[in-house]
Formats: C-alpha cells, structure tokens, sequence
C-alpha cells in the first residue's frame, strides 16, 4: 500500500526537473546572476544532499554550504576524551549511538577500547541502557548524551523513566547542542555573506517552526524549515531563492515551512515540556567554534543526579587536536571540504584527520563520497 | 544523526506501540506524543515517535509540486 509519505512519492523525477529548472530561473531573472550562498545546520541534510547530487544540478552562482549540523563533528575533544575514558574504568559499561565509535579523541577512540577489552555498547534507542542498568545492577551504565534537538528529548524520557524505576547505576554525559541559538551565532560572523538558512526538518518536528522567527527578524535572514527527499530539499532551495530575491530588493524575510507534514509552528509539545523538566540550558563548548552561549543542555536541579561527569572521575588528557584541518572554516560557511589541502589526499574516510570526516554525516565525508566527482579537487 | 523514519502505528498498550514502516514491525516509545491512535502516522528516531504525520499537508506538497511539472511541460511543448 502506498501512503503520502513513501519515500518515493518525493523522488519522482518529473517533479525534480521542475524544481531545478525554476530554482535556474530564480537565479538568472529575479537574482539576476548574482551569487547566493544558503546554509543546511542538519548532517542529514548534508548527506541527502550529497546523495542526491543536487550540488551538481545548481546553477553557478548558488552555493550550499554545510553549517555545523552534525553533532559528533560539533562535539569537542576534551568531551570525547572523557567518553573514551570512562569506557576504560572496570565498572563502567558505556554505551552511545554508534556514530561515536570511530570518532578520535587525543589518544584513542571508543572502538579501539572495545577492541582492547572495554565493555562499550552500541544502542539504537536510549531505553536499551535502562535494561542494561536492570540486567547489571553491579555495573556504572554510562551513556553518551550527544545529539540535537531531535535526539535530547529520546534521552530526556529515558531519564525521566529511569527515575520512575528508581534507577541508580544509570547516568549520561550531557553534550547536547541546541540548533536556533548556532544560527543566530552564525548569522553574526563577519565577511560570510549568507542568504538563508535551510533549517533542519526533525530538530523543528519537536521545537516547531516559530523557534527561528528571531533570527529571521533580527538578522533578516530567509529560513525555510526543509524535508530531507530531493523534491523537499529542492523545493526548499527554491522558496529561499525566492525570500533572498525579496530580501535584496529591500523585503523582509520570514519563516516558511516546506516539510509542512512533520513541522508545525509550535513543535513538539509534549516533548518540549520533557526538555524542560529533565534539562536546563547553558553555554556549550562547539567543536573548532568555540563556546556559544546558552546552546547547551545539562541536566536540572531535579534530575542531577544523573550526570555522568558528576558521578564518573576520569583524567582527561590535555586535548590534542589535529593539526592542518579546516573543519572550523567549513562550518562556519567559510570554505567548503575542497578547500582543505588534506581533503582526499592524507584525510580520507578509512584515515580520517579531522571530525567531518570520520563521522558518516560531516561535510568532508559526504563530499568524499558522493561530490568528488562534480568538484574540483586540488 | 537527525534521521527519523515515517511509520504507522498498528497496536499501543500504555506507553508502547508496534509501528509498521511498509511490512517491518518494530516497536516504539510513546512518551513523546500526546494521545497517539492506532492508524496515525508518525516520526520515528531512536526508538521513540516523535511527532505526528499530517496526510493532508502530505498530498498538498505533491500536488504544488505536480502542477509545476506539469506547467514546465506545457511549456516545453510550446518551445517545439
Ligand atoms: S578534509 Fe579532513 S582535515 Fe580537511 S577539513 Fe575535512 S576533516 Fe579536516
């Protein structure tokens, strides 16, 4: 049975040609050939975008860069070295999505702890660390608490069950990063002209579309909440295309919402009202961005008890990063994966120097894997 | 990391749902939605439903994006 939300309902070509003929349009009439960057701030937008190969279908003139949207690429090294160092303690089971096994520290990674003997555990939901916990009421569960919007609430109700069940050998790193106060940061950095904002389709399911109407009226900047098929992210390229035309010619620009059938204005309520209760914002540290206020998440006075850095004493090394990266400058809109001189040459997925290219959704490994072909490589 | 996968709930007992996503059932938290029913479409990341589908909006999406096929065809035609 086909229903409106099969994956192939939003890949029909016909449609794709339209969408691709009208955003060259946009661009040689209302923009009148004049450059025009847009931002995803989603590493599942960067890898539907790469997949697709919608930057090979854009005009010259539009670029797309990729914003800090992938939260293992955001999450810094002192963080990761202290992940990594809790999994070597004898009563700690860590357990963490699998995105951050491969993910380098200073020194080594999760997977070469599992590989020398460290009980780490990959988990598809949250909930599976609770019966971990049941099952090994001896062991310190430790869970990686790394991840957006769309994410941080599936962790939130896990605490939030976990204290119903009166657990007490369960606690979690929190590293989450929230996604509206990035942009405006982004917004602010000099000499990047940017004309939008693709803003990401699951982190708005839970906190709604309205949460970037600051940032559009404070920055008068176009922000479309986009879908993540080729006609959602061509569709959305269009209606930003559409707002930055409106915008130079002196209009001001607004949220718009193209993945109309998972975002409304308010979000998630239910799921905001978790947050809430389970977390508290304050300052986070992003990775090669440095320190953005209030756009993290710790937990609240009510659920301390189950951070992790509280309760897991680990030395951490003096971090040592890599060294000849860009994946700064990439995520801040500066440069593109191809400006590195490591790209594709010492920086490869299997040999990865920097974090956009060791996790599946950075902007250096989408690139490596389905761009190189379409752009130049030095 | 953001991924979430379209799914419909088949049966809920308390906090838990069996969700089908097209022939694959896997179970699903619920204590992210507010009154989830059986039949409803949903986002599914990380093992919990995330939000409700909107069918309608759906289909609305499609046939904007139709009518520009179509628009687009007629128009090559003409240039023949
Ligand atoms: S190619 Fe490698 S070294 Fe260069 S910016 Fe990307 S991750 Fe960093």
């Amino acid at each position: 049975m086909s229903t409106p939300f099969d994956e192939e309902a939003f890949r029909t070509e016909p449609e794709a040609r339209a969408l691709v003929s009208r955003i060259h349009e946009l661009l040689r009439e209302e923009l009148r050939g004049e450059p025009v960057s847009l931002m995803e701030v989603c590493g599942t937008h960067t890898v539907a975008i790469s997949r697709a190969g919608i930057r090979s279908l854009m005009p010259d003139g539009l670029k797309l860069l990729s914003g800090p949207g992938c939260p293992v690429c955001v999450t810094p090294l002192s963080e990761i070295d202290r992940a990594i160092g809790a999994s070597t303690l004898p009563d700690v089971i860590l357990t963490t999505f699998g995105d951050m096994m491969r993910v380098p520290g200073s020194q080594s990674t999760l997977e070469k702890e599992r590989a020398e003997g460290a009980d780490v555990r990959i988990l598809y939901s949250p909930l599976q660390a609770i019966e971990i916990a049941e099952e090994s009421p001896e062991s310190q569960i430790v869970f990686v608490g790394v991840g957006f919007e769309t994410t941080s609430p599936t962790i939130a109700a896990t605490v939030v069950e976990a204290a119903r069940r009166g657990i007490g050998n369960l606690s979690v790193f929190p590293f989450f990063k929230t996604v509206p106060r990035a942009l405006d940061m982004l917004a602010r950095v000099p000499g990047r002209p940017l004309d939008g904002y693709i803003c990401p389709g699951h982190v708005s399911a839970i906190i709604g579309s309205g949460a970037y109407e600051p940032i559009a009226r404070e920055h008068n900047m176009p922000c479309v909440v986009t879908g993540f098929e080729p006609l959602d992210i061509l569709a959305g390229i269009v209606m930003l295309l559409e707002q930055a035309a409106s915008v130079r010619a002196g209009g001001n620009a607004k949220v718009e919402t193209q993945y109309s059938r998972a975002v409304t204005r308010e979000g998630n309520l239910a799921a905001q009202a978790v947050i809430a209760d389970v977390f508290q914002e304050c300052d986070a540290e992003w990775r090669e961005i440095g320190t953005i206020p209030m756009s993290g998440h710790e937990f609240s006075e009510r659920y301390r008890a189950f951070d992790a850095r509280d309760r897991i004493d680990v030395d951490v090394p003096a971090p040592a990063g890599p060294s000849g990266c860009i994946c700064g400058e990439i995520m801040l809109g500066q440069k593109l994966p191809t400006d590195c001189p490591l790209f594709a040459t010492r920086c490869t997925p299997r040999e990865a120097v920097g974090p956009c290219m060791v996790s599946t959704e950075g902007a250096c490994a989408a690139f490596y894997k389905y761009d190189r072909e379409t752009t130049e490589v030095p | 990391m953001c991924l979430a996968v379209p799914g419909r709930i088949i049966e809920i007992d308390g906090q838990n749902a069996k969700v089908d996503f097209g022939g694959v059932t896997r179970e699903a938290n619920l204590m992210l939605m507010e009154d989830a029913a059986v039949g409803e479409y949903v986002l599914i990341h990380a093992g919990f439903a995330i939000q409700r589908l909107n069918a309608e909006e759906a289909e609305e999406t499609l046939r904007l994006y139709g009518e520009l096929a179509r628009a687009l065809e007629k128009d090559d035609e003409r240039k023949k």
